[in-house]
């Protein structure tokens, strides 16, 4: 069975451009990966793509050609981009297609999300009393991992200014300044015990990858990172999740370890085998749980790993190489792709500033509402 | 007079509130909150133990975008406790937390249900929500109920 291979690559940065769409940000990424690749848009067979709040993703028809290839388009809340990307691959493997690009963009208007309880299936008082934010839900795993695990507060802190220190290499990112960890530490709490710094943020961007076998990829004289495992997985009974009023006292497992799970499986190798990760990071206490999470160490070893620098740059591990979801924000749709745009220009040895030297396995996970997580490893 | 924020979610007031779930007629599973429309036929409604342990808090900080309705403007908001409490064999239940110091919350500390008048009709009137308080405190925030209430 032939491999499938991402060509080409193209973001639009992350942050926020006033007079750009969202829309308009996914056809700039398309462009770009394109470009990148040095095909034409009429070379796409096929395409999936979405946006959580800039509209569907398939308007982008019209601005990049009516050349008839189906599109369709995906709404995966937090892993729409992981989910646009998984199909792709899904469409080349069954043979029907042999390339294609997938995309994921958004804009969101500033401050937290607001969420609707109906549209989530909870009763309208959930939201009315003030229990429907995101930001509790991870504020409370984080604050009962810390009881359980010994993890500190500076660690928090260490995060998010390994975030902001990793994307003044990164063109694409929105926060490109460092922020020392006094001020990280000092910053007003949004939820305890997570201060602002520790927290990322609505934001706006795009991205788009360009996805054929191996074998199109030969005929056209193209070559860039197989991808060797993707898989998603939603919320199993016993897990934490956002928006749960409720929780089962038997604890189970949660959907990003049946995700990574199934990715190590798929790609026939594990963690202790990879050079560099991108792990979702809504808040500084994301990335070090799914450390665990993803099998990168155990409940616990955190606090000494990342005391030891081992997941900066120079480190056994680095981890979110471009500043993660801290330091480029959030656009739901693009989120989970520009986790694997990072890998792909690590693999590529075009991180400049940021490049983990030789890296040859990378991996992405991305985490989000309602409960569902999607990894993709990728090889050199 | 205080009115509640939503039916079948809790009974009584103050330290005599009882959260309501429903158990599942087929399965006998709690589910919190009682489901309610076309599943309702499918439960009992049943109330939950008074006391459990603490399993995890936060303090929210920002006053949430809607439709979050309680009391307060971006200026005057008053940060409230949100956490989960373990109410032992039954469930883990999220709610607004109470204390006198919600900095000094300790995970498995023992928690009791109380009510919480979290917003005041145009009308005047308190509307009550569920909360959960340290249990040594449940006598203080029952005392400040009855205030609230007169």
């Amino acid at each position: 069975m032939s491999d499938i291979v991402i060509v080409g690559a193209g973001i639009h940065p992350f942050g926020r451009t006033d007079g750009r769409t969202g829309l308009e940000q996914g056809v700039f990424a398309i462009r770009e990966a394109l470009a990148d690749a040095g095909l034409e848009w009429s070379d796409m067979e096929f395409a999936f793509g979405g946006s959580s709040a800039a509209g569907s993703a398939d308007a982008v028809l019209p601005r990049l050609g009516l050349t008839g290839i189906p599109f369709i388009n995906v709404n995966n809340g937090c892993a729409t981009g992981g989910s646009a990307l998984l199909s792709g691959y899904a469409a080349i493997k069954s043979g029907e297609f042999d390339i294609g690009v997938v995309v994921g963009f958004d804009k969101h208007p500033r401050g937290a999300f607001n969420a609707d309880p109906e549209a989530s299936g909870l009763p309208r008082w959930y939201g009315e009393t003030g229990m429907m934010l995101t930001t509790q839900f991870f504020a409370n795993k984080i604050t009962r991992y810390m009881a359980l695990h010994g993890i500190s507060q500076r660690t928090l802190g260490l995060v998010a200014e390994k975030a902001f220190d990793n994307a003044v290499h990164a063109p694409h990112a929105w926060r490109r300044s460092p922020v020392d960890l006094d001020t990280i530490l000092n910053a007003p709490m949004v939820s305890d015990p997570l201060t602002k710094f520790m927290f990322c943020s609505p934001a706006e961007g795009g991205v788009a990858l360009i996805v054929a076998s191996e074998k199109k990829a030969r005929e056209l004289g193209l070559s860039g990172p197989k991808v060797r495992g993707a898989a998603i997985r939603t919320r199993p009974v016993g897990s934490f999740e956002v928006f749960a009023p409720a929780l089962e006292i038997e604890r189970g497992k949660s959907a990003v370890e049946l995700a990574s799970a199934a990715t190590w499986e798929m790609a026939g190798i594990g963690p202790q085998d990879v050079d560099v990760a991108q792990l979702q990071d809504t808040e500084s206490g994301a990335e070090i749980m799914h450390m665990a999470e993803n099998g990168f160490c155990s409940d616990g070893e955190q606090e000494r790993l990342i005391a030891d620098g081992e997941t900066r740059l120079g480190g056994r591990m680095p981890v979110n190489t471009d500043g993660g979801c801290l330091a480029c924000g959030e656009p739901i749709g693009a989120s989970g792709l520009r986790q694997v745009y990072e890998n792909v220009q690590q693999l590529r040895d075009r991180a400049n500033g940021r490049q983990v030297e030789g890296a040859r396995i990378a991996y992405s996970q991305v985490y989000g509402a309602p409960g569902l997580s999607g990894c993709v490893v990728l090889e050199r | 007079m205080a009115i509640a924020v939503a039916e079948n979610l809790f009974r009584g007031s103050g330290a005599d509130a009882r959260l309501l779930a429903g158990r599942s007629r087929q399965s006998g599973k709690l589910v919190f909150p009682c489901p309610q429309g076309a599943d309702a036929d499918d439960y009992d409604v049943v109330e939950l133990a008074r006391e459990g342990t603490l399993w995890s808090y936060t303090i929210q900080r920002f006053k949430p975008k809607t439709p979050f309705n309680g009391d307060g403007d971006e200026v005057n908001f008053k940060p409230y406790g949100v956490g989960y409490v373990e109410l032992p064999g039954q469930l883990i239940v999220e709610g607004h937390i109470v204390a006198n110091d919600l900095g000094a919350l300790r995970i498995g500390q023992p928690m009791r249900v109380t009510t919480e008048a979290y917003r005041t009709t145009d009308a005047g009137e308190a509307v009550l929500t569920y909360a959960f308080c340290p249990a040594d405190e449940a006598h203080r925030h029952e005392q400040a109920n009855e205030g609230d209430n007169s």
